[in-house]
């Protein structure tokens, strides 16, 4: 346990990644304790750092930690880890918590001037939207100097300091679209499961496997996706999705009753073209959260344009699900 | 109405630029290049209003209504009410999960 003395502690750390280190890792992937994956806020020295080492700042979430300190294997330096609960980077920056309070406090408590003899910090380029670098200047007397976007970048950015228009932009290609697939997963599996058993029972399997397919487009199929559905907007590329995925329970609807009503067959099949794209483009919608991209005023403008028509599409289709068995009913 | 991302809140003014530098290495989107004597806006377009720019230009040449482009973060704020929409109000499922 820490004791105030121990803040001016400089702790050891490798860049090897452990199979502990691992299972951790997949662990936050799946959402298992989503704020317990952090490591303890202070300077840390990696192989053998002598005052002239450089400086790399990151948060106390494990997976950062451990990209910046696995990107570094071979390179002697200490690592600055604030305190942002737990959170990454990227989003602690947003929230201020990776910010230039926090980086001049955690400068002056682990005592890093005198640690090290020269005044330049390397930070994450992602955390810059909380730090103001010419106001950790004018506190702290240290310089900070934005490295590239990714840790793995560091090695080539460290020969010159300089990085490239590549190492600055941020990409979100698709292995880092797959990782982010389970947690989502994980938020809409108990919904999904009771819509299922709901409309199993009341409708029978057809409409059970459209709900899990209209969310499981959503959360799985939307984010490998992305890239290549036509239009800009999210949510529009949600209610294509979701119209494609409801055409096969569109069709089997509409055959599966042949002796049936031309109405009672129509309907059947408007269900699921008018319910199932709604779930997906809102589903759609929300990855904003997890794009690198979208603007705030931008995600604004598809909360007015789509909501409302997500909202009237998926209510009429619900409502053709409850009244189409009971019209049925009624006319034998 | 089929791309909302067609117009944003970044404003620049390059006759405060001090052409420091700080705002091409901040922008993940490379919406700032050098150009002579001041910075130049090259792609407005691209600017997700993250807001870096802004907090790192030391002469304030830079102004955008920076803020979380996240629809399950708004779309709390405005059920609860709320003026700003943050990170974390919500447990928004991959807002933690990046590098």
């Amino acid at each position: 346990m820490m004791s105030p003395a121990d803040t001016q502690l400089v702790r050891p750390t490798t860049s090897t990644i452990s199979p502990a280190n691992r299972w951790d890792h997949f662990l936050a992937r799946w959402g298992v304790d989503r704020s317990g994956h952090r490591v303890e806020p202070g300077l840390y020295a990696l192989g053998n750092p002598t005052k002239d080492s450089p400086v790399f700042v990151t948060a106390n979430y494990t997976l950062s930690f451990d990209a910046l300190r696995s990107a570094l294997a071979g390179v002697d330096g200490y690592i600055l880890v604030l305190d942002t609960q737990g959170i990454n980077v990227w989003c602690a920056a947003g929230k201020g918590t990776f910010g230039t309070d926090e980086l001049v406090h955690r400068i002056e408590v682990t005592q890093l001037g005198n640690v090290v003899r020269h005044r330049v910090l390397i930070l994450p380029q992602l955390g810059a939207p909380g730090v103001a670098a010419h106001e950790v200047k004018s506190r702290s007397g240290f310089k900070v100097e934005y490295g590239p976007v990714r840790a793995n970048d560091l090695p080539e950015y460290l020969k010159t300091h300089t990085a490239t228009p590549e190492m600055r932009e941020a990409r979100f290609t698709l292995l880092d679209r797959l990782v982010l697939i389970p947690v989502e997963l994980v938020f809409v599996l108990l919904p999904m499961l009771v819509a299922a058993v709901v409309l199993f029972f009341f409708n029978g399997w057809l409409s059970a496997a459209g709900a899990a397919t209209a969310i499981l487009s959503g959360v799985v199929l939307f984010p490998i996706l992305l890239p290549w559905l036509p239009t800009s907007d999210l949510s529009t590329k949600g209610f294509i999705l979701g119209e494609v995925m409801a055409l096969p329970f569109a069709a089997a609807a509409f055959l599966g009753r042949p002796d049936a009503a031309s109405w009672s067959r129509v309907g059947g099949a408007l269900t699921y073209l008018l319910a199932m794209p709604p779930v997906t483009a809102y589903l759609a919608l929300n990855f904003t959260g997890s794009t690198p991209f979208t603007s705030k005023s931008g995600v604004k403008r598809e909360i007015y344009a789509y909501i409302p028509t997500m909202a009237w599409s998926f209510g009429i289709g619900i409502a053709l699900v409850i009244a189409l068995p009971l019209i049925r009913l009624l006319r034998g | 109405m089929f791309n909302s991302y067609l117009s944003n809140t970044l404003k620049y003014n390059p006759e405060l630029c001090a052409n420091c530098g700080m705002c091409t290495d901040v922008c993940p989107h490379g919406v700032f290049a050098p150009d002579g004597n001041a910075v130049r806006l090259v792609r407005p377009m691209a600017c997700m209003e993250c807001g870096a720019c802004q907090l790192n230009c030391p002469t304030g040449a830079i102004a955008v209504d920076s803020g979380v482009g996240c629809a399950t973060a708004m779309i709390f704020a405005a059920l609860r009410g709320q003026k700003e929409a943050t990170c974390g109000d919500v447990v928004q499922p991959s807002c933690s999960s990046g590098g």
